[in-house]
């Protein structure tokens, strides 16, 4: 469980990127958090694992103060996906890439081993075992990175904007990717700005603006809620938007899946489904 | 460093920051020269207080201090070294002579004094008009270029350093355990990313310049011109005046030395 | 008029065996706004670089087949030349600006082309209004966010006045809103100033109301060329994964249970629209 009580974070730079944030996550909790660029997203997930220490205010990981202990031992309860892969890459073959963080954690060579054919089939990467990850795609780079974080099985799983530059096919196999994630008891915390992949999702939202929470619930209320999807400048959902049009008709405005949407419309025809 | 927050241009309109970076860097040079000149305290401590003005007028007196903070440590091993070295060289066994303290002494406010004019220098100009002033000195285009945007580049790859060391950390690399070698060699995983990066970075960058015209006319033109004012030429007078008086100085007048003051 | 025409276009990486795009047989016509999209790999940034001669020039390479933009073989001129004719905007907007002033980049290529100092000066002051930031004139880029960096990029290719302007996913770093007020900049130049704009872009349900000619790649070949709402609503597009709008989804699924639209929609807007059509008809 990851408690956020109360988090003022002030950069050396001296820019407030957190005001006054609480927050609660629950183990096996799938979160979108989600906001503009500049709310505060990524500042607070760097909390999570240590990276960053709150000015005020206290993070808590399975009660456990995040000021006492150290960002390695807290990395091997939370792992974190980066949103640039070549911040990480460094090794000579895949295989040794996803076997550094075992590596750093003390596993034992044979588990090593193991971990790393496991993690590898996981993401198709089993072909690319011997391969330098420079020569890999843009894509298959981002896999390898999913794959050395999900090697040590963290409980918890940040990914910091996995969408950017991915294709339609690409997100759709990440979506159901994290959805297999969360269904296998992990904690996955996104940090996104991409509305229409959080409504395929459906997971809960947490929306941030100017270093504090805006809203938090399920994520069909809260991005079909204008008030506050216009105080944290995100754009909703085109389904959203299409009903919101259709409002002084009597339809529901909550919705921001294709399918649910088509069902209200038929029913609201009169045409069997 | 705090040292190097000492030299790091700060925007500020200020008479100084006004003055073309070829006059002032002529100013540094005189400097430089008179500083070396003498070796005796009493005109480095004269040439030391005369460049005050100056850093009032740039209204850069906090980010100076921080300099001349910083350099205080070196200047203390400046002096610990010339002290030391002279002694064992010219007075040894003897007791050490005010004359050594005084040379040790001088030499340690030369640097000083250097550190002084530079810190001035550099605060004052931002580095657009320094590569501006590089253009104009006929140095090759492809210099200039390549220093104003290593300048720019400079906040990006600190930033991106830092994000390459979250990252690793995030993988359970500790950076502050283990001996020395360890520790050198943890710096790996955060070196390679960093180059292959910089190496990426190149490489748009150069798309970039040749879709804008890179190459295309021999006489590149300039949308800003450094024009000499009056303050320039002002400037560039004090500082002639300044060498003339320091050499008549060096030649003609007997320069008392501390032995001198300390025998009143 | 084609300001941009290529006929059996294939070029290939120097140092590969495979071509990264084959056989590529496109028309532009001057004014369109083209979005040019499809899966990651099917060789649309390949072919942006062909329009402004970094391919083959910088390349290197073989490219084969016909490619005349504004009335220039791009094999026969260099790039500096092409440059005057074809603006290209790059994906990361750090990476393409790099002065110390907003100012001094946007004069980066007039410069470069050795114009006369008041020439530049009217260019720059014009390219800063046109894309909405005078205000940031003495910014230094590393202080802008993405949104405004992306700005600058495209006041720098924009002073050069070009015919064409390619935007290869200009908006990939950028949130929503930030990437709206890019498309509508990139709408305005092309609807004020007439420049052809090619925008390749996955993000269609932001961009495709804009467009009035969508071209898609798969596999490093021309799969679907034409209006946006036959490509959006076509079983081809479906086939290769392109990401179409939602409302043209929706679209879609209704279709699959009897109940039509009168027109395909590509817009929230006009999805709006036509349900109300379709509810108020019973």
């Amino acid at each position: 469980m990851i408690e956020v009580k109360d988090v003022y974070f002030t950069y050396p730079n001296g820019v407030e990127a957190l005001r006054g944030l609480s927050l609660m996550i629950q183990d096996g909790e799938f979160v979108a958090i989600m906001g503009q660029n500049g709310a505060g997203k990524t500042t607070l997930v760097k909390h999570f694992n240590g990276l960053l220490k709150a000015t005020r205010g206290e993070v808590m990981v399975d009660g456990v103060s995040t000021r006492e202990v150290s960002v390695a031992s807290l990395a091997r309860k939370v792992g974190f996906v980066f949103q640039n892969p070549d911040h990480q890459l460094f090794c000579e073959t895949v295989e040794e890439e996803v076997a550094f963080a075992l590596r750093n954690f003390g596993f034992k060579e044979n588990a090593i081993k193991r971990r790393v054919t496991w993690a590898l089939s996981l993401l198709g990467l089993t072909q690319y075992r011997q391969t330098s990850p420079f020569m890999l795609s843009g894509g298959e780079r981002k896999r390898v990175a999913l794959a050395s974080v999900l090697a040590w099985n963290p409980k918890v799983v940040i990914l910091d904007e996995p969408t950017i530059g991915q294709d339609y096919q690409q997100k759709e196999k990440l979506r159901q990717f994290i959805v297999q994630l969360n269904a296998q008891g992990k904690t996955v915390i996104i940090v996104t700005h991409d509305v229409e992949f959080v409504a395929e999702c459906n997971p809960r939202v947490v929306l941030m603006a100017q270093g504090k929470t805006v809203a938090d619930g399920v994520a069909k209320k809260i991005l079909t809620n204008y008030d506050v999807v216009a105080r944290a400048s995100i754009v909703p959902p085109q389904i959203a938007q299409i009903f919101l049009g259709l409002e002084d008709l009597g339809l529901p405005t909550d919705l921001i899946d294709v399918y649910e949407a088509r069902r209200i419309l038929l029913n609201s025809l009169g045409v069997s489904p | 460093m705090s040292v190097f927050e000492g030299f790091r241009f700060r925007r500020v309109s200020s008479p100084i920051h006004q003055l073309d970076p070829r006059v002032k860097f002529f100013y540094v040079c005189v400097m430089f020269v008179i500083a070396v000149m003498f070796n005796k305290l009493l005109p480095l401590i004269l040439l030391f207080f005369v460049q005050m003005p100056f850093v009032w007028m740039a209204d850069v007196q906090r980010e100076w201090v921080r300099s001349m903070r910083g350099a205080l440590m070196f200047a203390f091993i400046i002096f610990l070294f010339n002290f030391v070295f002279q002694y064992f060289y010219t007075e040894y066994p003897q007791l050490p002579s005010i004359t050594l303290i005084e040379y040790s002494l001088s030499m340690t406010l030369r640097f000083i004094v250097l550190v002084e004019s530079f810190s001035v220098f550099f605060l004052t100009t931002s580095p657009d008009h320094l590569g501006l002033a590089l253009e104009q000195s006929r140095v090759p285009y492809e210099f200039c270029f390549a220093f104003t945007t290593a300048v720019r580049f400079v906040p990006v790859l600190a930033e991106e350093a830092q994000t390459i060391m979250d990252a690793q950390k995030a993988r359970g690399l500790e950076l502050e355990r283990g001996n020395f070698m360890k520790r050198v060699r943890n710096y790996i995983p955060i070196l390679i990313p960093l180059i292959v990066s910089a190496i990426r970075r190149s490489l748009e960058l150069a798309e970039a310049m040749e879709s804008r015209a890179w190459g295309a006319s021999e006489k590149r033109t300039n949308l800003y011109v450094l024009k000499p004012k009056r303050p320039d030429y002002a400037l560039a007078l004090v500082s002639v005046l300044m060498l003339i008086l320091a050499i008549y100085a060096w030649r003609f007048l007997p320069i008392p030395s501390l032995t001198t003051f300390l025998s009143f | 008029m084609a300001v941009i025409e290529t006929r059996g276009l294939t070029y290939t990486y120097p140092g590969t065996t495979r071509p990264s795009i084959e056989d590529v047989s496109i028309s532009i016509e001057t004014g369109e706004f083209v979005i040019l999209t499809g899966p990651s790999g099917c060789g649309k940034t390949t072919l942006c670089r062909c329009f402004n001669g970094l391919i083959p020039h910088f390349y290197q390479g073989k490219l084969e087949g016909d490619l005349v933009v504004a009335s220039l073989r791009v094999e026969e001129h260099p790039i500096y030349e092409l440059a005057k004719h074809v603006g290209l905007v790059f994906q990361n907007p750090e990476n393409q600006l790099f002065a110390l002033s907003v100012e001094k980049d946007v004069a980066f290529g007039l410069e470069n082309l050795g114009m006369p100092r008041d020439e530049i000066k009217e260019r720059v002051d014009w390219a800063l209004r046109m894309t909405g930031i005078e205000d940031l004139r003495e910014r230094a880029p590393h202080e802008l966010s993405g949104g405004q960096q992306q700005r600058v990029a495209i006041a720098c290719v924009l002073a050069m006045q070009p015919e064409v302007m390619v935007l290869d996913e200009p908006t990939s770093f950028l949130d929503p809103l930030s990437a709206q007020k890019i498309f509508e900049v990139i709408h305005d130049l092309n609807k004020k100033l007439g420049i052809t704009v090619v925008l390749v872009e996955h993000r269609l349900d932001l961009a495709s109301k804009y467009a009035n000619h969508v071209i898609v790649m798969n596999e490093r070949k021309i799969a679907l060329d034409g209006e946006p709402r036959e490509v959006f609503n076509s079983e081809r597009a479906r086939m290769i994964g392109v990401g179409i709008p939602k409302a043209t989804r929706l679209y879609q699924v209704l279709k699959e249970s009897g109940v039509h639209l009168n027109r395909v929609p590509v817009t929230s807007e006009e999805a709006s629209q036509l349900l109300r059509e379709v509810l108020k008809r019973d």
